[in-house]
């Protein structure tokens, strides 16, 4: 058994990140469930909104990119 | 990544990541800033590909037009009626970088899931650069054309006085991350897709389990057409709005 601590500490870590993934997951489910659960409701305003909602799914899904650029810096950089 | 193999003598010795890798097409493999590689080259046919539809393609003119005729209309139109839609009508001046930008992206990324092509798009090199071109373009037209005003973009005026400069320091942050979310959005969700892909196709060298890893692939492989597209788009349409930003900086 080698390789020190902080090796170990590093890979537990980008390991850690994925949990973030699960965040932009609820996030992005959310942005979309609701846009459907309003888009049948009203369905004629539903094809002026998709752009809204992509915008909405882009936004919830940047801070699940940070948490993968958090794995990177700590695969690469750290 | 998976530096250390499996062992030669294990069937599961795949590499994910080495489709990344650019490679030197010619002389002895060394890079410098100058060297062709397959980057370089797959850009040059992404070029080529967009030249090909859009001028090529529409040369024409027909009032009845061909059909590649009718898919370069087609994106011109999806495009156009997005900066409209987004950015506002005063926002059509800077259409042609739109489309620019639009047709690159769709076109490297859906050439990318071709066999034995390359992604360039899933480099943050290259998505860095076109983030930052945006970022800076945007910033230098927000001061451009509204002076001091532009700041407005960070002194939200309909919050209460107390909490601004709390919200300054927070809108001042989220404008600072655009180049960074932007450009990663695009690499990470084109070399997770590609990566998955090989993953699964990783998997087939076991022979119980190749059934199921050549339908995880075909369906991986529609669900990255779809994900090559939407990602084209989302860059896209962001760049509209931090354009729309930029012409009215109120918030």
């Amino acid at each position: 058994m080698e390789g020190n601590i902080a090796e170990l500490g590093k890979y537990i870590g980008v390991g850690l990140t994925a949990i973030g993934m699960g965040g932009a997951a609820i996030g992005v489910g959310n942005v979309a469930g609701n846009y459907l659960s309003g888009a049948l409701r009203n369905p004629s305003a539903a094809a002026s909104q998709t752009a809204t909602l992509f915008i909405g799914m882009a936004f919830a899904e940047a801070l699940g990119i940070f948490s993968f650029l958090v794995a990177l810096l700590l695969m690469f950089a750290v | 990544m998976a530096t250390e193999a499996h062992g030669s003598e294990s069937s599961l010795a795949f590499h994910p990541m080495d489709q990344f890798k650019p490679v030197s097409l010619f002389g002895d493999g060394t890079i410098h800033w100058y060297t062709v590689t397959n980057v370089t080259l797959w850009m040059a046919i992404t070029v080529l590909a967009i030249v090909l539809l859009l001028v090529v393609g529409s040369r024409g003119r027909a009032m009845v037009p061909s059909k590649g005729q009718s898919i370069a209309e087609l994106m011109y139109g999806f495009v156009y009626k997005m900066v409209e839609d987004v950015a506002g009508k005063d926002a059509i001046r800077y259409f042609p970088y739109i489309m620019t930008l639009f047709s690159f992206i769709v076109f490297a990324n859906i050439l990318g899931l071709l066999p034995l092509s390359f992604t360039t798009t899933s480099h943050i090199a290259v998505t860095g650069v076109l983030a930052l071109l945006v970022f800076s373009f945007v910033t230098i037209l927000g001061f451009v054309k509204n002076g001091s005003k532009f700041l407005a973009l960070f002194w939200i005026s309909s919050a209460p006085l107390a909490v601004r400069p709390l919200l300054a320091v927070i809108e001042l942050i989220s404008y600072f991350v655009r180049p960074v979310s932007h450009s990663i959005r695009l690499a990470g969700n084109m070399m997770a897709g590609h990566a998955v892909i090989k993953v699964f196709a990783g998997f087939a060298a076991i022979a119980a389990i190749s059934p199921v890893s050549i339908l995880a692939i075909t369906a991986m492989y529609g669900l990255e057409i779809l994900v090559a597209f939407i990602q084209a788009y989302v860059f896209t349409i962001l760049t509209c709005v931090y354009l729309k930003d930029a012409l009215h900086p109120v918030h």
